[in-house]
């Protein structure tokens, strides 16, 4: 089964929130995403600076199987992206919760986001 | 969500796979990493579960006569133990299923034998058909999808691993095995010598080979082989590896690039099709007119190659442009994991199909430039 992270927050999209400094916040994609996705073999991400709306696409992962979009888990503007996951999409598959990591956001707002626990029981994950 | 289990299904679940619902069964999609189980075949080796397909056995004097008429091919002229891909047509040349054929040796009454290996959502619509077709030949159609399973152990390593559960004196019959040909083995499963019928055949452009097997001795086969296989030198494969394999080799699917909308000389397999056989066949009129009118008759397209230029792979559906006009659909498509690039079949206007145009996949509004190129993607060097 799936890992969740515990310390994470979750969108019902399958998209992590991490809490750093300030209003800073990491998004990535969860285990069970990665899961379901299979092997992941380009990502497009929002460029730095542009502005990122909860719930709405801000790009694509595509897999060996498939196309996704990627919504967003918050509202702000992007200061970072992973450039390791661009150049190597498979971190994503290896390393979801760290190393695949996708992009930084000086968050205003969040959109709903759930607990670890209750992201993990809706979609069959594992804490 | 369908409900049919292969023999083998406690075997998948036993090593973690998840499933994915194909032909109305459910089917391992991957055990691991799908990119792992598609680079384990190029280099070393897979095994496969395809017990989902279907086997059906053709059995009387009439039997070779009886497959010239109900299939596009010319059965007839094939020797015992070989194999032919075929094709079984309708009326108006439309494709019902594509198909593996094999010739056995005559049984005991001196009767000819084939068994028709359709596709698993096929099967019972070809054999079904094949009854059909039988009437007034002195033949027996018997549909033994359901207690049959096969297992593909497929790549490089794949003669060395089976060569281990066949007794040495009897390796000249794997050894000396030729591509699509078949063969009864006598392999050594769980302490006993049973004899099944091994095949040369496969879907990944590999050097494999096909087990047909009982299923209530699917289980132990499964087991033995891996359990004969050297720590790395055989992976557990599914279906997703399965298709990228044929794609890069440039083998059709059925339901992607074959239909009953579809013609085999559009799907470039016109050579195929022994219009000139003796006697009439279903769909020869039909399929003497299409090729008449010249491939891509029937929709104006054709099947071609597309190399990707860029990073990103176009799908199944995808339109294809060129110069902003749609020219064409993408029928499968995939990054190749072996040649790196993204690949694509497509049905384009004939007008469009020279190696080396220059066209573009919408990728969901995005454009990505891609080129023609002459199918396979990926040959195995030999």
């Amino acid at each position: 089964m799936a890992k969740v992270a515990s310390e994470l927050q979750y969108s019902d999209e399958h998209e992590w929130v991490a809490r750093e400094a300030g209003n800073i916040v990491s998004i990535g994609i969860s285990a069970v995403a990665t899961d379901a996705l299979g092997d992941i073999v380009y990502v497009d991400l929002p460029e730095v600076g542009s502005a990122v709306t909860a719930g709405e696409t801000c790009g694509e992962v595509e897999s060996t199987k498939s196309v996704s979009d990627l919504y967003s888990p918050v509202t702000g503007e992007v200061t970072e992206i992973n450039p390791d996951v661009v150049e190597d999409p498979a971190l994503i598959n290896s390393d979801p919760y760290g190393a695949g990591w996708l992009f930084k956001v000086a968050a205003e707002s969040d959109g709903p986001l759930l607990s670890a626990q209750d992201y993990a029981s809706k979609n069959g994950g594992e804490l | 969500m369908s409900e049919n289990h292969t023999a083998l299904y406690e075997e998948h679940k036993k090593l973690g796979a998840s499933f994915t619902d194909f032909g109305g069964w459910q089917m391992p999609l991957k055990y691991s990493s799908e990119l792992a189980e598609h680079h384990a075949v190029r280099k070393a080796a897979g095994i496969f579960d395809l017990s989902h397909m279907g086997e059906v056995w053709v059995t009387g004097p009439d039997a070779a006569a009886f497959l010239d008429y109900a299939l596009v091919g010319k059965l007839s002229a094939m020797a015992v133990g070989k194999a032919k891909y075929s094709l079984i047509c309708n009326e108006d040349g439309g494709i019902i299923d594509d198909l593996i054929v094999y010739r056995r040796p005559a049984d005991a009454e001196g009767h000819n034998r084939f068994l028709v290996v359709p596709n698993a959502g096929n099967a019972k619509v070809v054999a079904a058909a094949l009854a059909l077709r039988s009437a007034g030949f002195e033949v027996v159609v018997d549909d033994v999808s359901a207690g049959t399973s096969l297992i593909a152990v497929q790549g490089p390593k794949a003669e060395e691993i089976l060569l281990r559960l066949v007794p040495a004196a009897r390796h000249e019959l794997v050894t000396g095995l030729k591509y699509y040909a078949a063969v009864e083995v006598p392999f050594l499963v769980a302490g006993a010598g049973q004899e099944l019928l091994l095949a040369r055949t496969g879907y990944t452009g590999e050097d494999g080979f096909e087990i047909f097997v009982n299923n209530d001795d699917a289980a132990a086969l499964w087991q033995a082989i891996v359990a004969i296989a050297d720590d790395g030198e055989l992976t557990p494969a599914g279906l997703a590896s399965r298709d990228s394999l044929r794609l890069e080799a440039g083998m059709p699917l059925y339901g992607n690039e074959l239909s009953l909308e579809g013609d085999p000389f559009a799907a470039g397999l016109g050579p195929v099709v022994a219009l000139s056989k003796e006697g009439d066949f279903v769909g020869k009129a039909a399929l003497a007119a299409k090729k008449e009118a010249g491939a891509g008759s029937t929709s104006g397209r054709k099947l071609v190659g597309l190399k990707g230029l860029g990073r990103r792979a176009g799908r199944g559906h995808y339109p294809v442009l060129k110069d902003g006009n749609v020219v064409g659909e993408v029928t499968s498509g995939q990054p190749s994991p072996t040649l790196g690039y993204p690949v694509a079949m497509a049905y384009v206007d004939v007008e469009y199909t020279e190696p080396g145009t220059a066209l573009d996949i919408d990728l969901r509004g995005k454009t990505e430039p891609f080129e023609v190129v002459a199918l396979p993607f990926y040959k195995r060097v030999k």
